[in-house]
C-alpha cells in the first residue's frame, strides 16, 4: 500500500521551518520600523539568526524530500488542483530559499556581515556596495511579499480540505500516534 | 574637501613661513593631506565587525627620520563626520550620549614624545581627547618614507566607557573595545 502521511521528519522540518518564518516575519516587520535603540539591534540580530536558521532546515527538508516520496494526493483530485498544489510547493522551496539568502546578501553589502548567533563568522559572497545593498533590500522585501502570499494560499487550501472537503488530508502532516 | 584642502594649504603655508622665519625649514611641520589619509574605527556589534570612517581628518606632521626624537604630530577629526555607512547610524552617534557632535566637534591627538623601535617602527606616545577628556597613550607606529609621501600606519585600543562614549543601554549590543586604525599620508 502506498504511503499516505508524511514522515515523522517531514512532519517536524515542517511546522519548525513554518514556526520559524513566521518569528522572521514578525520581527522584520516590527523591526524596520522601530527607531535606533539596543532593542533594535537585538531584534535584528535575532532576525538574521532565525533567516539562516529557516535556510539550513530548508535545506534539509529539501534533501530529505529528494529521498522521500511525498504521499500522493487523493485519486480523485482534480488535475488543476494537483498541478496547483505542485506549483504552490515548488514556489514555496525557490522562496524559502531566496528569502533568507537575499537577507545574508543585503547584510554583507551593508557592511554588516552575518554572524550566525554571534559566535559564528559567515562569509559574505557580495561585496559592501551601497547602490547594491539598496536593490537586494527591495529584492527581500519582494520576495517576502510574493512568500505571504502563497503561503495564504497553502493555509487557505488547507483549510478548504480541513472544513469543505472533509477529506482529512491535513492530518497528512499533523502529529499523531502513528507519526513517531 | 575643497575648504579642507585650501585650510590645510593656508595653514601649511602660514607654518612654513613662520617655521622660515625662525630657520628651521628642514624640519617644517607639514600638512596631512586628507584625501588620501584614512582613519578608521572598528567595533563589534553582536558579535559584527562594524567599520566606521571618519571622513574628515586634518593635522600637521613634523618627521625627522635622523633624529625621530625631535619629531612631533598634531591631529584632528571632526567627529560629526563619522560614517557607519547609514545615516540614521551616522545621526544616532552624533548625540550627546555618543560623540555629542555639538559640544565636541573635534577628536585630537597631540604627541609628547617618538622613539625609533628599529627599521621603519616607532613609538609614539601623547594626548588623545574624545569628548573633551585627554588621557595619555602609546602606541607603535609605522613610518614608510616614499618617493612623493610620507605614510604612518598603526592602530590605537580605545575603551568607548574611559571616553563616555555610548551609554549603558548600549553596552550588551555594542562592545567597549574599539580600534582605531590610522593610515596618514602626507605628501612632500
Amino acid at each position: 500500500m502506498a504511503e499516505t502521511r508524511y514522515t515523522a521528519t517531514a512532519i517536524t522540518l515542517h511546522w519548525l521551518s513554518a514556526l520559524l518564518i513566521i518569528a522572521a516575519f514578525a520581527l522584520g516587520v516590527v523591526m524596520v520600523d522601530m527607531k535606533i535603540s539596543p532593542t533594535k539591534l537585538q531584534y535584528y540580530s535575532w532576525h538574521k539568526w532565525l533567516g539562516i536558521t529557516v535556510l539550513g532546515l530548508v535545506a534539509l527538508r529539501l534533501l530529505w524530500r529528494l529521498f522521500h516520496k511525498a504521499p500522493a494526493l487523493p485519486l480523485q483530485t482534480p488535475r488543476w488542483q494537483v498541478l496547483a498544489a505542485s506549483a504552490g510547493h515548488w514556489m514555496l522551496y525557490v522562496l524559502m530559499f531566496a528569502i533568507p539568502l537575499s537577507g545574508w546578501a543585503f547584510s554583507s553589502a551593508s557592511g554588516y556581515p552575518l554572524v550566525y548567533l554571534g559566535q559564528f563568522p559567515l562569509p559574505d559572497w557580495v561585496p559592501k556596495d551601497k547602490a547594491l545593498a539598496g536593490q537586494l533590500k527591495e529584492v527581500h522585501e519582494l520576495l517576502t511579499t510574493i512568500l505571504m502570499w502563497v503561503v495564504a494560499g497553502h493555509f487557505a487550501a488547507a483549510l478548504k480540505h480541513q472544513f469543505v472537503d472533509k477529506d482529512g488530508l491535513l492530518a497528512r502532516m499533523w502529529f499523531s500516534r502513528k507519526t513517531f | 574637501m575643497k575648504f579642507i584642502s585650501s585650510t590645510r594649504s593656508a595653514v601649511s603655508a602660514g607654518l612654513s613661513a613662520v617655521l622660515l622665519l625662525s630657520g628651521m625649514a628642514h624640519s617644517a611641520a607639514v600638512g596631512i593631506d586628507a584625501r588620501k589619509s584614512k582613519v578608521t574605527a572598528t567595533f563589534k556589534q553582536i558579535g559584527v565587525p562594524v567599520e566606521g570612517v571618519f571622513t574628515k581628518a586634518a593635522g600637521v606632521i613634523q618627521f625627522n627620520a635622523a633624529k625621530p626624537e625631535t619629531s612631533s604630530a598634531s591631529l584632528q577629526i571632526d567627529t560629526a563626520a563619522f560614517d557607519l555607512g547609514m545615516e540614521d547610524y551616522n545621526a544616532e552617534v552624533r548625540k550627546k550620549e555618543w560623540f555629542d557632535t555639538k559640544s565636541h566637534p573635534q577628536a585630537t591627538f597631540v604627541s609628547t614624545s617618538f622613539k625609533s623601535l628599529g627599521g621603519d617602527r616607532y613609538q609614539a606616545s601623547g594626548k588623545l581627547t574624545i569628548k573633551g577628556k585627554s588621557v595619555d597613550i602609546s602606541f607603535p607606529v609605522t613610518i614608510k618614507p616614499q618617493a612623493a609621501a610620507t605614510v604612518f600606519t598603526g592602530s590605537i585600543p580605545v575603551s568607548r566607557k574611559v571616553f563616555a562614549i555610548g551609554d549603558a543601554g548600549w553596552n550588551e549590543v555594542v562592545d567597549d573595545a574599539v580600534t582605531v586604525n590610522f593610515s596618514i599620508v602626507q605628501s612632500h
